[in-house]
């Protein structure tokens, strides 16, 4: 009985940030595309960027209401379902919780203006201007919450005092060991996925037959453009995050090593580690079918081809991660290199053969990209939580210490269940509605009527 | 001034900060219903979609700010109420996302849905009385902590006069302060029709929350003594309280001066909520939780601290813009831009 409502309290957690994650990465990557589209409109003086701008405002606000609401959820939720854990590491975390609620607030009230200032300013820059608290608020927020992620991991800026943090350093668990490549990744990866997100969307629009020709024209030239400047920022982030994602492997390297060896099927310790791609376990947990990159572990963790990597054997059994974090790992690192690497076929084809990056099949791989990118973003968090288990703080309490003993936690699993059911599926039917019948080439003909 | 003297006072302002904001919105919630079953819908949902949907995520933030402040400043908090509120809890948090969604979902059609405009009326309502449910339980008397087992009675809450007189304050006064709200916002607009709508709705509410004030502190007497003895020590403040009342009630009646009017309201609310908060001391959760013993370590109060005055710096210039925009922007309130 006890281990079952420790199993819901866990499951229901998952659940709550399985939903909340897709949302919260929409929020954090969306309004950096919105600020450069718009500024791109006033600078160019092309009036198709500041429609981009303005659309993916009107979806972005759907999903924003999910994420605040989903956000609540979960901020509740941690006292709710781990009362415990709050008391204890509410003394060490309470900094960068509060901050990040500041930082929401911020958001949040310049979201507002942003919203519902359109054309009531006489220099456009000014209205432009108020996306910038958006991103900036967005961004920090994201920061804020992931040192808390950190001190899970890393847990660090106090001392034990007869079971009780004592001593404490707010700042200095903030910024523990594991922040800066933690934050570094998760602003990376929420900024590729938001950009990937529009671009998949542009692709799909273009894949799309339209009735009329010139509206097709008109339509394709405003889809091209969206996905051209989205693309490259593709390009960038994807970039910056496949170097984010090897400054995380160099910390789990040198600081959490069960992580990384769960995450390699890493079993022996040794020297010239090979790296292990894909392959899968039979029932003497032997590992089958895998490819092995000679010493690239080594190289991996530590950027030395001959440096020592620990393995799984130097652990307590009951301290060490479950195995199938590398299936997750290893879909994740994959996702992580197709995205950039589509980009780039984008742009070869665009430079080399002319109009022929808008090809079908290159389209459809590019809306493929859309699902893919979160499917990372999942699979990433669900590596990372994963893979600091038993621990809820990593070294100090388990999961089980932690846990409600409420025997309310299964019913109220069904209802967040079913909450998110139905949001899931309203943000979908609204957001069809809003595009469905106004599509953009109708509302630059209306625009630029206005305009004349 | 200790810290978590000052985390406490800062924290209590914030719940009043959202008992004001919040109130406005959920009352909202309940007349936009009240007047599409009336059929006299058309007269005052502008106004309350004009006004409410660029702020609803910041009311929704003076909530999320005040639990993540409380449990920081009072980890024990944490455990307590944590444990206890598991159901009560989880269910504001599902009518709070059905409200949340709606904002977004309005713009797009759904308003014109009774059965959207039903939820919203609904949960304008229910969401104030399932959190007045924290509110009661600090009272003691409703938690019981067994063998590192920390439970809610919920026979003994629903059968108490003083929960149930709680959730009839909390309703009664959300919908009181919305409707001298909106009235104020109303005569702003200067939409006549609306604001004699509103003004009726806003006299008729006041009766039942000065009945409902005054039944709370009887109940009260007898739940917690020390409580209510503490609080008769501020007689003044409570005078003060009835004081601004009856100035409000006065003004809404002659019709005249509604910006003074809400301000009272608001200055009513004030000294009820800190002379209940100030009688509560020192305890949190009676008798789990003081604010001595349950406060945080000194280091991390003082950085909670700290971190609030510099957010109060960013926030506040803010908010004076969006109120700039949004509240006493005429061409934006009368619905011209």
């Amino acid at each position: 009985m006890e281990l079952d409502t420790v199993l819901i309290s866990r499951l229901l957690t998952g659940l709550t940030l399985t939903f909340h994650i897709i949302f919260a990465t929409i929020g954090v990557g969306i309004p950096l595309m919105i600020s450069i589209a718009e500024f791109m409109g006033i600078k160019k003086r092309d009036p198709r960027y500041v429609l981009m701008a303005k659309r993916w405002t009107r979806g972005f606000i759907i999903t924003v209401a999910i994420g605040v609401v989903t956000g609540t959820a979960i901020g509740l939720q941690l006292s709710l379902v781990w009362p415990n854990f709050m008391q204890v590491a509410g003394n060490v975390i309470a900094l960068p919780l509060f901050m990040e609620v500041f930082a929401f607030f911020f958001e949040a009230i310049f979201l507002g203006m942003y919203l519902y200032t359109w054309g009531r300013f006489k220099n456009p820059y000014l209205h432009w201007l108020l996306s910038l608290p958006i991103v900036i608020g967005a961004g920090m927020s994201a920061v804020f919450i992931t040192t808390v992620n950190g001190f899970l991991n890393q847990p660090e800026g106090f001392v034990l005092e007869g079971g009780q943090f004592a001593a404490v350093n707010p700042m200095e668990a903030m910024l523990n060991t594991a922040t800066p490549s933690k934050v570094f990744h998760v602003l990376s990866s929420a900024y590729l996925t938001g950009a990937v997100l529009l671009a998949a969307i542009a692709a799909f629009m273009l894949l799309k037959k339209k009735a009329s020709d010139s509206q097709k024209i008109q339509s394709a030239d405003y889809h091209k453009k969206a996905l051209k400047m989205l693309m490259s920022i593709v390009l960038f982030f994807g970039a910056v995050n496949v170097l984010s994602g090897d400054l995380s492997a160099k910390y789990l390297g040198a600081d959490q090593p069960e992580k990384l060896a769960a995450a390699e099927w890493h079993f022996e310790t040794e020297e010239n580690a090979d790296l292990r791609l894909f392959g899968w376990l039979d029932e003497n947990q032997n590992v089958q079918g895998d490819i092995r990159i000679p010493s690239f572990l080594s190289f991996l963790a530590f950027g030395d081809f001959d440096a020592e990597v620990i393995g799984l054997e130097e652990f307590p059994e009951s301290e060490t991660p479950p195995l199938i974090v590398h299936y997750l790992f290893d879909l994740m690192v994959m996702i992580g290199f197709i995205l950039p690497a589509v980009s780039l076929l984008y742009f070869m084809f665009n430079f080399r053969k002319k109009r022929n990056e808008h090809n079908r099949w290159l389209l459809r791989l590019i809306v493929l990209c859309g699902p893919l990118a979160f499917l990372a973003i999942e699979l990433g968090w669900y590596f990372a939580e994963l893979g600091r288990q038993p621990w809820i703080i990593r070294g100090f309490m388990t999961v089980e210490e932690a846990a409600t003993s409420s025997p309310y936690i299964g019913l109220m699993f069904l209802l967040f269940l079913a909450l998110y059911i139905v949001l899931g599926t309203l943000c979908i039917v609204v957001l069809r509605k809003l595009f469905r019948g106004n599509p953009a080439e109708l509302e630059l003909e209306k625009e630029i009527g206005d305009q004349s | 001034m200790s810290y978590e003297l000052i985390g406490i006072t800062v924290l209590w302002l914030f719940l009043y900060g959202y008992l004001i904001v919040a109130s406005i919105d959920f009352g909202a919630g309940f007349f936009a219903y009240y007047a599409k079953v009336t059929k006299k819908d058309h007269i005052i949902n502008q106004l309350i979609s004009r006004y409410l949907s660029p702020v609803w995520e910041i009311t929704n933030v003076f909530f999320v700010f005040f639990f993540v402040g409380i449990v920081g400043f009072f980890p024990d908090t944490a455990y307590y109420y944590g444990s206890a509120l598991l159901v009560p809890a989880s269910l504001a948090i599902v009518l709070i996302a059905i409200r949340g969604s709606f904002y977004a979902f309005e713009n797009y059609g759904s308003k014109d849905s009774t059965i959207y405009l039903f939820l919203y009326g609904a949960t304008g309502l229910l969401i104030p009385a399932s959190l007045s449910v924290a509110l009661t339980i600090s009272e003691g008397g409703f938690i019981v902590e067994e063998n590192g087992w920390v439970s809610l009675e919920y026979f003994a809450l629903f059968t108490s006069p003083l929960s149930w007189s709680i959730v009839a304050l909390a309703l009664v006064s959300v919908l009181f302060i919305s409707a001298t709200f909106l009235t104020f916002y109303a005569s702003r607009a200067n939409d006549q029709p609306a604001l004699k709508l509103v003004r009726t709705y806003a006299m008729f509410w006041s009766t039942p929350m000065i009945v409902a004030a005054l039944t709370t502190f009887i109940f009260l007497s007898q739940h917690n003594e020390r409580h209510f003895h503490n609080m008769m020590d501020l007689w003044w403040m409570l005078g003060l309280s009835v004081g601004f009342f009856l100035l409000s009630v006065w003004l809404l009646y002659s019709g005249k001066r509604y910006g003074l009017a809400f301000m009272s309201v608001m200055m009513q609310f004030f000294f009820a909520f800190f002379a209940y908060g100030i009688g509560h001391y020192p305890y949190i959760l009676d008798p789990y939780i003081t604010i001595q013993d349950g406060a945080t370590h000194e280091s991390m109060g003082i950085a909670l601290v700290i971190a609030f005055i510099a957010g109060l710096f960013l926030l506040i210039p803010s908010l004076a813009l969006v109120f700039k925009l949004f509240l006493f922007d005429a061409d934006y309130v009368k619905g011209k831009k």
